[in-house]
């Protein structure tokens, strides 16, 4: 009984679906759904030329790497964009001082409150602060962007695909929409001309949706000025590649140190499994023997 | 799941009992020890973290703090006082008969060189960490003229020493330091 | 239970004598994991995967308890203070990538749990009620992983429970109101957070009190095994101490190899970069799915387009959970006397070639965006699962003709047995 209920139920569904299924291939047949024409000219994040000190399971953070980052981030990031999850005191796990750290917080200005009179003020920010945001709330960031909120960064490289090549493609894969040609010899203008960016959007073939509100941010090589000994040339590559490392370290600050704990607890999981397999067959060994 | 080795099965030769027991000791050593080893994290979460122990300093300019008054501050979630003392509550402490304290402790001890007239003191009752009274204007300052803790009956001195009451100690002295103005606690 | 050769517990001491009178909680585990319990001598690794699920679900408590001394279930709070965990608190990143990944691997250990018990028939009797316990704990387990992913208030979270929840509202009549009630709003908030993040932790409980019911009722007939012949004398079994507790060891071991290596330097591959985004209420992600250990059923329920009679929508709803509810019924649709896959050559050939497939196919198809092929594709693999369940399996089992049985697991494993040459009036279990 129970079996033949099952059977007819399951036809039943196995129905239903194929009708689905017909349907679906009648469409697909009659109407093929097209891509958008920009499709041709997504491009796969990719990341800078001998890739970056912390990839791998060996990798190691680039402290100077990570601090010239954080002057990309000041000096052109933060107009926009918070970094709301990291704290002041977090720059001491790229190599500032203590001291250092607090001089820098105070460089900052941050909503505080006067401690005579009650009333909101911006004070210099302390080591304990977290970084402030550009904009009071989320209504006054659309407001001065167009209606698009530039996202917090702390995360930034965690939120997206492949995130720290992707940070580093975007920041320095903006192009003129009207040569763009893709690997195919398309011309994005003539192939796409309905995809032109609109008013306010910005063409960049590493954004899935190909034009994008944030006008490119790093322009001009030496838009920072790096001043520690043996910097490397700010160029925009430079500094998008440096930028993208801060911001991978400001997602995982841990990385390093989850990977380096890992190795530890890995040889001995290794070692413990090595003896584990040795006492099972000690274990079994006897029940063998007595097969003979 | 573990190696644990109850009673090991009878085995033909004695140099096969000797290795047999060897590694499964060791295997269950090793699992042991692991699991021992994935105790430590579990435990360690439970203390302060990170941004804990980053506001563990307190900073407070005492330049208005006048004399004869006090000032209550937060110093790691809990109470500090901070009392610029009176010439008469100076010479009140420095009478008392040290030897004749519960915890003997002199003024000079429980201020910094050169400020003696800064008293800081966590605003934590010794007996069972109520806060005691006295630091604001018109409180009840107890017998001694300096603070006084509502919950057991504990009378504190002007150098907040501990003269009556269940409380074992005087007022914890956190660590200091004043530069100029600013008192930096912790 | 026991077979009558199971050694007894023996209290060595005092102590041990005391406790044996007072509560017998050694005897207890002495019976259960112990050397008083006679398990098959030819278990294979696919055994070990019981053990291992049971691993996977202290694990998750351990962490799971850690997490929340940490966490804050509140809408505005909940995302930094995941954060909070991953930054300051003391080895807090380990937990919650151990809980995450955690969760993950429970789910790839009970899914081979499960396929084991499909290809061995492990549901048959007299071990219906075992199988009919472990549906259930795989059901409260979908329901505990779908809470906990809603927790952390990313982008994925707040879509998930919005999709998830809104199946609730195919449902005809009472559909919508089921759903703003399951909400306790309009749309996932604090309310929704709160109650899931407290059911989060309430369920891995019952789930352990459904283990212990699902050990239980295992011990009363004894563990199967790979040949589907029941022990019929001691020389089919040995006791589980110290066999299978060395097995499992060593099982273990590989186990977490594979696992630190994702917790360790993989933290993040099995989830999604969108939940790494803060809730947005106003913003929907492009491409919603769920995780990955959902995938098959979800699959299942995208695969209903067409609304024929009922809306598609409601065919996928009624889909998706038939589908899983099929599994309480299969011992009474797989009727073959022979349980084994090694045994029943047409079974076996639709479990490798029709069954597996299908499910790869549908473990791939649910993380594809709902586009074509893949949406006719998942339609082709819906099919094929709803006709291996209800209607091949009823069917082979019963114009299959298994291959012949062996006498015992001993002749099994050592080519002979000699109560079998000897004529023993015993018969096997397909008799």
């Amino acid at each position: 009984m129970i079996r033949l209920v099952g059977i007819l139920i399951g036809l039943g569904f196995t129905l239903v679906v194929l009708v689905s299924f017909g349907v679906g291939a009648y469409t697909a047949a009659t109407e093929p759904a097209e891509k958008p024409a920009y499709y041709p000219f997504v491009l796969e994040a990719e990341g800078p030329e001998g890739g970056f000190s912390f990839e791998g399971p060996m990798g190691r953070w680039d402290q100077a790497q990570l601090q010239r980052g954080y002057q990309v981030y000041k000096e052109v990031c933060a107009a926009c964009h918070s970094l709301n999850y990291v704290a002041f005191r977090n720059l001491q796990d790229i190599g500032f001082s203590e001291a250092q750290v607090r001089a820098e917080a105070a460089t900052w200005q941050v909503p505080g409150i006067n401690p005579d009179t009650g009333e909101s003020v911006m004070r210099p920010a302390l080591p304990t602060d977290n970084f402030p945001s550009p904009y009071a709330n989320a209504i006054a960031a659309a407001a001065a962007n167009n209606n698009a909120i530039p996202p917090d960064l702390s995360l930034m490289t965690k939120a997206r695909h492949d995130g720290t090549n992707y940070v580093y493609s975007l920041l320095s894969g903006y192009a003129d929409p009207n040569t763009y040609t893709n690997a195919d010899g398309l011309v994005f203008s003539e192939t796409a001309p309905d995809y032109m960016p609109a008013t306010g959007l910005n063409f960049n073939p590493y954004f899935p949706n190909i034009n994008l509100a944030m006008a490119p941010p790093l322009v001009v090589d030496g838009q920072v000025t790096y001043t520690a000994e043996g910097s490397p040339e700010p160029t925009v590559q430079q500094m998008s590649a440096d930028v993208a490392a801060f911001l991978t370290w400001t997602a995982e600050p841990k990385l390093i140190e989850r990977q380096k704990t890992g190795w530890w607890v890995i040889a001995f999981t290794l070692f413990a499994t090595i003896l584990a397999w040795l006492a099972k067959k000690q274990v079994w060994a006897d029940l063998k023997r007595k097969k003979d | 799941m573990s190696e644990e080795n109850g009673t090991p099965p009878e085995v033909s030769t004695e140099e096969g009992v000797r290795r047999r027991d060897f590694i499964t000791v060791a295997a269950t050593s090793a699992a042991a020890v692991g699991g021992g080893v994935m105790v430590y994290p579990l435990v360690s979460q439970m203390a302060p973290s990170a941004d804990v122990l980053a506001e563990s300093t307190t900073e407070l300019d005492i330049g208005a703090l006048e004399t004869g008054q006090a000032i209550k501050a937060v110093f790691r979630k809990q109470p500090v006082f901070i009392r610029r003392l009176t010439q008469a509550e100076i010479d009140e402490a420095n009478a008392v008969d040290v030897d004749s304290l519960r915890d003997a402790q002199t003024l000079a001890e429980r201020t910094q060189e050169g400020h003696e007239d800064v008293l800081v003191v966590m605003g934590v009752c010794t007996h069972l960490g109520c806060v005691p009274l006295g630091a604001a204007e018109g409180e009840n300052k107890g017998e001694y003229n300096g603070y006084f803790c509502p919950c057991h009956g504990s009378h504190y001195d002007t150098a907040a020493r501990i003269r009556k009451g269940p409380a074992p100690s005087n007022l914890l002295v956190p660590e200091y330091t004043i530069a100029g103005t600013t008192l930096v606690i912790g | 239970m026991s077979f009558p050769w199971a050694k007894e517990y023996q209290p060595a001491n005092g102590f041990t004598k005391f406790l044996d009178e007072k509560l017998p909680l050694p005897r207890l585990v002495y019976n259960a994991v112990g050397a008083g319990y006679p398990v098959p001598r030819n278990l294979s690794y696919f055994w070990n995967f019981g053990v291992l699920a049971g691993f996977c679900l202290m694990l998750q408590i351990v962490t799971g308890v850690v997490l929340a001394m940490h966490y804050t279930a509140n809408a505005d709070g909940a995302f930094s203070s995941v954060e909070h965990i991953m930054r300051d608190v003391n080895w807090g990143w380990l937990m919650r990538y151990a809980h995450a990944n955690g969760a993950s691997f429970f789910f790839m250990v009970i899914y081979i749990h499960i396929f084991r018990g499909f290809f061995y028939a492990s549901y048959k009797p007299p071990r219906e009620m075992i199988w009919l316990l472990g549906v259930t704990i795989f059901l409260l387990m979908m329901a505990t992983a779908f809470m906990g992913y809603v927790l952390p208030w990313g982008q994925m979270s707040f879509w998930g429970a919005k999709v998830i929840t809104g199946l609730f509202g195919a449902i005809p009549l009472v559909g919508e109101p089921l759903q703003i009630w399951l909400l306790g709003g309009y749309a996932p908030d604090a309310a929704a957070l709160n109650r899931f993040f407290s059911l989060h932790y309430l369920l891995p409980f019952v789930i352990a009190g459904c283990v212990i019911l699902h050990i239980w009722a295992l011990h009363i007939p004894g563990s199967s095994n790979p040949t589907g012949v029941e022990v019929k004398q001691e020389s089919d079994t040995v006791p589980f101490h110290p066999y299978y507790t060395a097995k499992d060891g060593f099982g273990l071991g590989v186990f977490l190899l594979i696992y630190f290596t994702f917790v360790f330097f993989l933290p993040n591959v099995l989830g999604h970069p969108d939940n790494y985004i803060p809730a947005n209420p106003l913003s929907t992600p492009a491409h919603i799915v769920p995780e990955w250990y959902f995938y098959p059923f979800y699959a299942i329920l995208r695969a209903f387009t067409f609304d024929f009679i009922l809306p598609a929508k409601l065919w996928g709803v009624l889909a998706m959970f038939a589908a899983i509810l099929v599994w309480f019924f299969l011992p009474w649709l797989d009727k073959g006397p022979v349980r084994s896959g090694h045994y029943r050559p047409l079974f076996r050939k639709f479990f490798w070639f029709g069954l597996i497939p299908c499910m790869a196919g549908l473990f791939y198809l649910g993380g594809a965006p709902a586009e074509e092929p893949y949406v006719m594709l998942s339609q082709v693999f819906t099919a094929y699962y709803f006709l291996h369940f209800l209607v091949i399996l009823p069917i082979i089992s019963s114009i299959e003709r298994p291959d012949p049985l062996p006498y015992s697991i001993t002749e099994a494993v050592l080519g002979s047995d000699d109560k079998a040459v000897l004529g023993d009036s015993a018969k096997p279990v397909t008799a």
